[in-house]
């Protein structure tokens, strides 16, 4: 067992034991160097983060369960806009509250907090310049958010200083053979398809047909037996492009990949099958690896944009398993948009996003 | 493929904030996956947990959203991958939507399907893991238009909707969408044996049809439970109840003791759910705390069903819950060896079944209709529903 697998063991909840320790023929890698915690017993500033998770909550609650009090509290105007920016931004505060408790990694939700903050901030001073809001509560508000928003990021940097103190390099495959680490963001999820553990592996085996799940790539086109040319959407409209190779590949248990030195977004990623006990099919993990342009700045923007990595993983793999039990990816009436949509049958089809197979299906 | 008749726009009703419902003009569903079917919708009901989404107690909700769950038509398009349905054909369409092809669907349990939630991931933070889409119930249940409208589409058409005789009517098979196989879910899940006495909370549609199914499964006498004079009338007259308990005038624990020897009922099914009522202290305990959403759950009649039920018996739970909710009697069930069942009805595998039994004559599930609107006034149904005006049980709306 090596040293990540032992620290995962003793100081990781439930979760951590699936993704390290259960597997223990995988390689381990070690993940993000800011979310190791330090030591078993949680430090004050752990205990601040907690704070700050119920205060996301409380604050959240509030805001979703009487967002007309809290208008009136800060000073705001509450017509149906307020109340739908306010549920939204109550959502936004649930979910990093929720994130900061239950994250093997607070680091980085309490730094999505600083980032909602900022946008609390930019909102309060555009409900600054509008006449019917009371400026003084509006401005009583902005301080109380300056404050916290204050606390927020010190308590973000020195989560990720400790977390830099004690971090343990111990990845073997994936840093020996090149991929980046520092700041690379690094996940890791599962997930159980119906079929035979061959037509998984079958499937994916064949890059080209990643696309068809994978809602950031457009393309993969295979070069050769090891090289591939992938081609995916960036936040904000933007494509990158790069070339990997195919590191190891063992017929039906495991694929992995790389991308070549002079790509721009190094990243690395590989995917296991396993039999599931029962007959219940085949168990696939996937862990991808890379480094954000931008850094850490640039992925917590990435998130406030909703392009949170670990969800999109665990979408990808969703979409493969109803690509592999049902043939195609399940749409409803709002799925097919990006974002918030009510649930109303499509004008058109031509506007819509339908991943995979269904766009041809549904125009014909 | 055939081709429906080239209608652009239908009338559907939307959700439009809280208590606020609106028939709106909005676009004809489309085939958008291979598996599913446009259904031309003759009959749509409302159903009592469309009432949780009208007074706002269901995350995720958008305005515009198309609202319905129960309902039946006729198939008017096909995708290419159903083979088993025909444009023309008859249907009743389950309210889960299921892909079944996964685990879940394989073992029978198709409203946890694994592959018809698109927005599973909302699900996940609220629940832990997501269970199946549901038409016109949310977004974190998928975000799939209704069937309160003139048409709908109907993922997995190969998977759910149930072909039903034409000698049937709408009234006599639309319940198998949802509230028959609910209720007889609810039934079954309580293991009814010789001699049980089972106690049903909530004489709406459902804990009428549970009140019947618990007959129909061997119960030797079922007690209803309601404030409302009118449906405990229904539950004794029309669904067979034994015996009735208002508790606006009865205290319900020494009702059930007596009308049980002391005992308590064997088997208690939660037909109410999360927005239960109550009296006294608790209630507006419950009532509070729900409207500063530190628990999303009013669960009175569940915690009174656990304390009711007779040591080692068992409470079953067919109201929807939708999170989280406090004091839980948790002792009562371990220290006195309950078992709490639940779930949200697996309506593709009561289907046939039930309607055998319709056909049979063993149940006319439309004497819980009490009002029939077109689908125009679909807020006056809602209206009415919620506010139990004019001794209104069910609101079916036919377009």
């Amino acid at each position: 067992m090596t040293a990540a697998t032992e620290q995962a063991r003793r100081y990781d909840v439930p979760t951590g034991q699936r993704r390290f320790s259960s597997y223990p023929d995988y390689p381990t890698y070690n993940r993000r160097s800011s979310d190791q915690p330090i030591h078993g017993i949680e430090s004050n500033v752990e205990r601040r983060a907690r704070g700050l998770g119920w205060f996301s909550i409380g604050l959240g609650l509030a805001q979703i369960g009487a967002p007309r009090t809290v208008a009136r509290f800060i000073g705001i105007d509450d017509d149906e806009e307020t109340r739908n920016t306010m549920f939204a931004i109550g959502l936004r505060e649930i979910t990093s509250g929720i994130g900061i408790l239950s994250s093997r990694r607070p680091t980085s939700w309490v730094w999505s907090r600083v980032g909602g903050d900022l946008m609390d901030l930019a909102l309060l001073g555009k409900a600054m310049n509008t006449r019917s809001n009371d400026r003084n509560r509006v401005g009583a508000a902005t301080a109380a958010v300056a404050g916290v928003a204050i606390l927020d990021f010190m308590t973000g940097q020195q989560l990720s200083q400790e977390g830099n103190g004690s971090s343990q390099q111990t990845g073997e495959a994936f840093q020996q053979k090149g991929a980046q680490t520092g700041g690379a963001v690094h996940v890791t999820e599962s997930l159980t398809i119906r079929r035979p553990r061959h037509e998984v592996y079958g499937f994916w085996h064949n890059f080209e047909n990643l696309p068809r799940f994978m809602a950031h790539l457009e393309s993969v086109q295979v070069l050769d037996n090891r090289r591939s040319r992938w081609k995916a959407k960036a936040p904000a409209g933007a494509t990158v492009e790069w070339e990997a190779e195919t590191i190891e590949d063992r017929p039906n248990e495991l694929i992995a990949w790389r991308s070549l030195p002079d790509a721009s977004i190094p990243n690395s990623g590989s995917v296991r099958f396993k039999d599931a006990p029962g007959n219940r099919g085949t168990e696939v993990q996937v862990e991808l690896r890379y480094d954000p342009p931008g850094g850490k700045i640039g992925a917590l923007i990435a998130k406030l944009f909703g392009e949170e990595p670990q969800q999109q993983v665990k979408g990808d793999l969703r979409r493969f398993k109803q690509v592999m039990e049902t043939g195609e990816i399940v749409h409803s009436d709002a799925s097919i948009h990006r974002g918030m949509h009510p649930a109303q049958p499509p004008e058109d089809l031509s506007d819509v996003e339908l991943l995979g197979t269904a766009r041809e299906h549904a125009v014909q | 493929m055939a081709r429906k008749e080239s209608v652009q726009i239908m009338k559907a009703n939307c959700w439009m904030g809280k208590k606020k419902v609106q028939v709106e003009e909005v676009p004809d569903p489309k085939i958008l996956n291979s598996h599913d079917a446009i259904v031309k919708i003759s009959s749509t009901a409302i159903c009592g947990s469309d009432l949780h989404l009208y007074n706002g107690f269901v995350p995720t909700m958008e305005r515009g959203d198309v609202l319905g769950h129960e309902f039946m038509g006729e198939v008017v398009e096909v995708g290419r991958g159903v083979r088993n349905l025909k444009v023309g054909d008859r249907v009743v369409v389950p309210f889960p939507i299921a892909c079944g092809a996964c685990g879940a669907c394989e073992a029978g349990m198709f409203s946890v399907c694994e592959n018809s939630n698109p927005n599973a991931w909302i699900a996940e933070k609220l629940l832990g893991h997501s269970p199946a889409g549901i038409f016109g119930y949310s977004h974190m249940l998928g975000g799939f238009a209704g069937g309160q409208a003139e048409y709908a589409r109907v993922p997995f058409a190969d998977v759910g909707p149930l072909k039903v005789p034409e000698d049937l009517t709408d009234d006599q098979v639309l319940f198998l969408s949802d509230i028959f196989p609910t209720g007889y879910m609810g039934a079954e899940m309580c293991d009814i044996q010789r001699g049980d006495i089972v106690a049903v909370w909530g004489a709406g549609p459902v804990g009428q049809f549970a009140i019947a199914s618990a007959y129909m499964l061997g119960a030797e006498r079922v007690i209803a439970i309601d404030r409302f004079q009118y449906r405990l009338d229904m539950a004794r007259d029309r669904a067979g109840a034994s015996d009735i308990i208002n508790y606006e005038q009865m205290n319900v624990q020494d009702a059930l003791l007596e009308l049980t020897g002391g005992r308590g009922p064997d088997k208690c099914i939660d037909a109410v759910g999360m927005e239960a009522h109550g009296h006294g202290v608790t209630y507006a305990y419950d009532r509070a705390k729900q409207a500063m959403m530190l628990e999303t759950d009013r669960p009175i009649a569940l915690r009174e069903a656990i304390l009711a039920c007779r040591s080692g018996g068992v409470v079953s739970v067919i109201g929807v819950y939708g999170g989280f909710i406090d004091k839980f009697p948790m002792g009562a069930v371990m220290n006195r060896s309950l078992t709490i069942r639940a779930g949200q009805c697996h309506v593709h595998r009561y289907m046939r079944p039930l309607l055998e039994r319709i056909q049979n004559g063993e149940i006319d599930p439309s004497f819980v209709i009490t009002h029939r609107l077109p689908l125009d006034q679909a807020a006056k149904g809602f209206d009415m529903f919620v506010n139990k005006e004019d001794n209104c049980e069910k609101v079916v709306l036919s377009t």
